[in-house]
């Protein structure tokens, strides 16, 4: 024992009141209860092992089909009886050695006193004395230069490790911006050259007459069919929309946005402009567009202005016309890049309370 | 002539005679008016009269006597045969008491009286009609028209009704009521009419064979599910997570407290 550790002990303000005296386990106290759990631990093991040569039995016995309904619930036969069965069996191994631990062995109370952790005042010179003796055999001192020329090597090595980063995707440059994450599919419309909208999944074009008041579709644009696997996801997560019909005399239209709307269809982007979870949980009646992950809401009846939560910027909305047939269409972009913000995003054009 | 006129003043000739007298002017009414009963569908103007008979009893309070709304419930022109039989047919009218939302709870009326009073309210102006049980019918889709219904149900309605048609919450303590148990022809009139906060999905953007294939995934989700144990509702994270730190984390407090105490002393 460390003598610095007893004396620590028993200067204390209060002083060590040492192990309680042991007091014998019922169980040892009579070798028949000693016996008898013995015998418990042994049939837990045994249980178990029948358990486990039952799981067995049945996983083969009984066909995967059965369904069994009790109400809430319900499930395969086969699945619970194979999973009862065979937690049964670790789960009363874990019994026996609960069990076999606190009845029969011992519960002799010990004391092991802690030791501090500090090496001793020689070895700890020792050890300074060994290292300064390194620096002076190495020569770092009196040779500047190795020391310098290592650490220019390891530095340089540093810039491969670096550049591998650029495989990360390309600079978000002004320009790479534009090209990307500022530009959905509809960037490709033109007065001439119009892109109809069409309902999500099933690609049916919309009709203008085809929407009734408080009617709301999720929709994309026609283009969104020409891309496939990773460019399709990408390009979707930028171009989803919603459409919906409101009666005229209840919304307010801002002057410059007259003519973005038909007759009460108005289209806006279905990425919710805090973190960019996609939104549909539309009221009809109160016009209201709630956002389930943090519960922004914005006004679809007054330009998609948040009127709730953490959004910080109303929903980009999208101007739509009607093409020769009568289908929905669109002529241009979003006006202001869609989804969640980042640092290099220029936030001035987006629509505000107040704006005409 | 003899044995009528003996038995004139008998107890019974009074009241018989009455029976004939009825029975004579009913005959001659059959008989001079019967054309106008005839031609014009006389089930139907008898379900009219009898859905507006109901209705002055049952919902007029609200929506006025002639169904023109009131400051105490809409107007019930246009909305269609198909809003008045999903209202009541799923009991969320007559409402039990004004508030955010009518729940959902069991019809206090017989499927003739819902059909006299949605007859009724469909004369009031054109609007969706009940479909017919053929087209609510998801029994004849193969797996594939289920899976696109799926693909529809995830895109169109999933957001306010959970990814299985368990429900879920709105604003102001408005909610999407949980899918499970109802009929598909209450689930298919919901689409078309919009209810409440609802939209409308239209015939015409969704169509009567994509309806089907969402009704067909809804019964695909609440009736197949073989192989799961306890769904907890089958709302995701936030019973998972209430079950696991409760009952899990719990559970295994008390073993380990069970472990390390001492247990019986032999005094």
């Amino acid at each position: 024992m460390n003598e610095n550790a007893s004396k620590e002990l028993t200067q204390g303000p209060v002083a060590d009141p040492g192990v309680e005296p042991h007091v014998e386990s019922y169980v040892a106290s009579d070798p028949k209860l000693d016996k008898a759990a013995e015998g418990r631990v042994i049939a837990c093991f045994v249980l178990s092992a029948v358990s486990a040569i039952a799981s067995l039995v049945l996983y083969f016995a009984i066909p995967m089909t059965i369904r069994i309904d009790l109400g809430t619930f319900q499930a395969n036969l086969h699945n619970v009886l194979f999973g009862t069965t065979m937690g049964l069996a670790i789960l009363l191994i874990g019994i026996g050695i609960v069990v076999w631990a606190r009845n029969l062995m011992s519960d002799v109370e010990m004391v092991e006193i802690r030791h501090p952790e500090a090496s001793s005042d020689e070895d700890r010179t020792e050890a300074l004395v060994m290292l300064s003796d390194g620096v002076r055999d190495s020569g770092v001192a009196r040779r500047k230069f190795v020391l310098g020329s290592l650490g220019g090597a390891l530095g340089l090595f540093s810039l491969p490790l670096i550049v591998t980063l650029a495989d990360m995707g390309p600079w978000p440059t002004k320009r790479v911006r534009e090209q990307t994450l500022e530009r959905t599919l509809f960037a490709e419309a033109t007065p001439q050259q119009p892109i109809r909208l069409v309902n999500d999944v099933t690609w049916k074009p919309l009709r203008a007459a085809d929407l009734e008041i408080g009617q709301l579709v999720n929709a994309q644009p026609e283009n969104l069919q020409d891309f496939h696997g990773v460019e399709y996801q990408q390009e979707k997560a930028k171009s989803s929309i919603i459409v919906v019909r409101m009666d005229p005399d209840s919304i307010t239209v801002p002057e410059s946005r007259r003519d973005w709307q038909v007759s009460g269809i108005l289209c806006y982007s279905k990425i919710c402009t805090h973190v960019g979870c996609p939104i549909t949980l539309w009221e009809q009646q109160t016009h209201h567009l709630l956002c389930p992950c943090h519960q922004s809401t914005f006004d679809l009846g007054n330009s998609g202005l948040v009127v709730f939560g953490p959004a910080a910027r109303a929903l980009p909305q999208l101007k739509i016309s009607l093409d020769d047939e009568g289908y929905l269409v669109a002529t241009q972009d979003f006006t202001v890049p869609v989804g969640p913000s980042y640092f290099e995003r220029d936030s001035r054009n987006d629509f505000k309370k107040g704006d005409a | 002539m003899k044995y009528l006129s003996t038995r004139r003043r008998h107890p019974a000739a009074k009241p018989l005679i009455l029976v004939l007298a009825l029975f004579l002017v009913g005959a001659v009414y059959a008989l001079v008016i019967p054309s106008s009963q005839v031609s014009a569908a006389p089930a139907t103007t008898q379900q009219v009269a009898e859905g507006k008979a109901l209705f002055q009893v049952s919902c007029s309070s609200c929506h006025g006597l002639n169904g023109e709304g009131t400051s105490q419930g809409p107007s019930l022109v246009g909305v269609g045969a198909a809003s008045v039989d999903f209202q009541m047919g799923t009991g969320r009218m007559p409402m039990a008491r004004p508030g955010q939302q009518a729940p959902r709870k069991a019809s206090e009326f017989s499927a003739d009286e819902i059909t006299a009073i949605s007859t009724y309210v469909a004369t009031l102006g054109p609007g969706p009609d009940i479909p017919t049980a053929a087209v609510v019918d998801p029994t004849k889709l193969t797996d594939e028209e289920i899976a696109r219904g799926g693909d529809l149900f995830r895109a169109n309605c999933s957001a306010c009704h959970n990814i299985s048609g368990q429900g879920g919450a709105l604003p102001n303590g408005k909610y999407a009521p949980p899918l499970t148990g109802v009929q598909p022809v209450h689930v298919y009139e919901a689409m078309r009419i919009g209810p409440q906060q609802m939209p409308v999905f239209s015939k015409n953007v969704i169509t009567d064979e994509d309806a089907t294939q969402i009704i067909g995934y809804l019964q695909a989700v609440e009736n197949d599910n073989v192989g799961g144990g306890l769904s907890l509702g089958s709302m995701g994270p936030v019973t998972e997570g209430l079950w696991a730190w409760v009952v899990g984390i719990g559970g295994l407090a008390i073993v380990a407290v069970w472990i390390t105490s001492k247990g019986a002393r032999s005094k």
